[in-house]
């Protein structure tokens, strides 16, 4: 139920945090001396960062949320020990449109494949249209990145724009899919899966 | 070697901020032109907070905005602006933004003209490979144009603007390098 | 899609400031291998100095500079740096600059194969067209180095050094993404 006792934060194996930048920057060091991991996260050039870089970028984002009242960065932690695994962002907000575009990513391929992706995609969106209340949400996809395309699938988003040829990574090129979701399909989504508990 | 910033009936020039800070200031009071360009709300700003603004611009420019001014080759009338975003310099794409502010220059081909300049600046000058934009699906004059130039209609978000009580479309259209090359019989060197 | 920066025998990372210039303070000692690298004079700075500079060339606000640390991924050892330059952007072309500080480690393969990660780096990651690089021509082991991980000759400028009283050349190199592609395809690399 989506009431206003709902837990925001709160999934059932995770959770959303707020940075931190004591714990979270040598791990965040580490996933960006994935680049398999960073080619699925970011379309510029991957680039290892050290813990002080990372906390530096942790400075700008935190500006950026201030001064700007589009960006809404969340970390996610397993629930069992609090550990960082991902974050999730919603980002570009333009408030007039209801517009918003969201990413997000599991850190390391070892807390991929269980489940951690669709809860913290559930989260983003409830947060999306139900505190923010955008109207439709927006994820830029390389079509490389098969696993986000098909949760995105999972979501009901809708596949709406290919850019051809737009990524040149590895030595060929990739489309770059858009895919959105509004609000009306998100919100009857909803109310099926209601419908379906028993 | 050809006169690169220069088409049939506009050419390229460089942006003089009072000039181009004064002229958008009196364009922008014209909503409809407002609406067909931004997305985001739109304000009526002075002269001098535009100045200080392109200034800023002009100094973070560097290496991701290349902008110019439109001119009229008639009378070297300042009409309109234009410019790319390189929003991947490794993939070789950038976005292209274009107005034309003189309201008697719409519909007569100025804006054709000077996408294709800039066009050739993006393909031959800056060596990109592919060239995007993203147009209002209200706004079916510069839709016309841009598909005459040679873009291809690669998607649409939907339901992306809110306006007027409605919901609209933005169009995504792009165009790569070969087709454009073919398009303007030059000559396809494989990349 | 591959772990690009790792290699066989190094892998290449970015580091805290405080950690690099403990490695650079001994380093700037060593003239053999400043010479070796670089074409200006030797020089000793503090460590106020290196961090402040460390800073700057470590850090990702320049678009032009992709600069990283080498370290062995058998002890995970901190031996040297390598970066590529970007001279233009909409260009095709950069220049890449490789030092291996940790002597121990000099002639055993270790350069080559971080020359080989930043090659594959730069050819798939910022799809360049060509990587550069010069050397001084007393700099034998690094031609052999740079050889083997696929560069050809492009010619010299005559003398342009001076080094313990001796007019030397420096040499220039270059690497084709198309020749770097057959040597990979063909197992060289």
């Amino acid at each position: 139920m989506f009431d206003i006792h709902t837990q925001l934060f709160e999934g059932q194996d995770i959770s959303f945090g707020p940075i931190d930048y004591e714990k979270d920057a040598e791990i965040e060091s580490n996933w960006t001396h994935d680049a398999e991991f960073m080619r699925l996260m970011e379309l510029k050039p991957v680039r290892p960062m050290s813990p002080a870089l990372v906390r530096k970028q942790y400075e700008k984002i935190e500006k950026e949320i201030e001064e700007s009242h589009s960006l809404y960065y969340f970390t996610i932690h397993a629930k069992a020990d609090d550990r960082l695994i991902g974050k999730a962002v919603l980002e570009w907000i333009e408030w007039t449109n209801g517009n918003g575009w969201i990413r997000l990513g599991i850190g390391s391929a070892d807390d991929r494949r269980k489940g951690y992706g669709s809860q913290a995609l559930q989260m983003l969106l409830r947060f999306a249209f139900a505190e923010l209340n955008l109207f439709r949400v927006t994820a830029m996809v390389p079509a490389y990145n098969e696993a986000m395309i098909s949760l995105l699938k999972k979501f009901s988003f809708v596949e709406e724009v290919r850019r051809r040829e737009a990524i040149e990574r590895d030595g060929r090129f990739w489309d770059l899919l858009t895919f959105g979701l509004l609000r009306s399909e998100w919100e009857s989504q909803n109310a099926s899966a209601r419908e379906e508990k028993p | 070697m050809n006169d690169i910033l220069k088409g049939e009936l506009v050419r390229l020039s460089a942006i003089d901020p009072e000039e181009m800070s004064g002229a958008l200031a009196r364009w922008r009071r014209d909503s409809e032109f407002n609406r067909l360009l931004n997305m985001g709300v739109i304000h009526l700003d002075s002269a001098k907070a535009i100045r200080q603004w392109i200034e800023k611009d002009m100094e973070n420019e560097g290496s991701r905005e290349y902008f110019f001014a439109m001119r009229s080759l008639a009378d070297d009338q300042l009409i309109g602006g234009l410019g790319l975003d390189v929003v991947a310099w490794a993939f070789r794409d950038a976005f292209v933004a274009i107005f034309i502010g003189e309201r008697e220059y719409w519909g007569k081909g100025y804006g054709t003209d000077a996408m294709n300049v800039l066009l050739e600046y993006a393909f031959l000058e800056l060596n990109l490979r592919r060239v995007s934009l993203g147009v209002f699906e209200y706004n079916p004059r510069a839709v016309r144009s841009y598909e005459k130039v040679g873009f291809r209609n690669e998607g649409r978000q939907r339901s992306f603007l809110n306006r007027e009580g409605r919901r609209w479309s933005m169009f995504l259209m792009g165009i790569l390098r070969n087709e454009w090359m073919e398009q303007n019989h030059k000559p396809v060197k494989s990349q | 899609m591959n772990d690009l920066f790792r290699g066989e025998l190094v892998r290449l990372t970015n580091e805290n400031i405080d950690v690099l210039s403990e490695s650079e303070i001994r380093w700037q000692r060593d003239t053999e291998f400043h010479r070796l690298a670089d074409g200006d004079p030797a020089e000793l700075h503090s460590e106020k100095k290196i961090k402040e500079w460390l800073e700057k060339r470590m850090s990702d606000d320049n678009p032009n500079r992709f600069n990283f640390s080498i370290r062995t991924l058998a002890d995970d050892r901190l031996i040297g740096f390598i970066g590529l330059y970007l001279p233009f952007l909409h260009g095709c072309d950069a220049w890449v600059g490789i030092g291996i500080g940790e002597r121990h480690y000099w002639g055993k393969g270790y350069g080559t194969d971080a020359m080989r990660v930043i090659l594959r780096y730069a050819f798939t990651e910022l799809n360049l067209h060509r990587v550069s690089l010069a050397l001084h021509e007393y700099n034998t082991r690094a031609f052999r180095s740079y050889e083997k991980a696929g560069f050809r000759s492009e010619g010299r400028v005559k003398q342009d050094q001076i080094r313990e009283g001796k007019r030397t050349d420096t040499l220039f190199m270059g690497i084709l993404r198309s020749e770097w592609k057959d040597a990979f395809v063909e197992g060289a690399l």
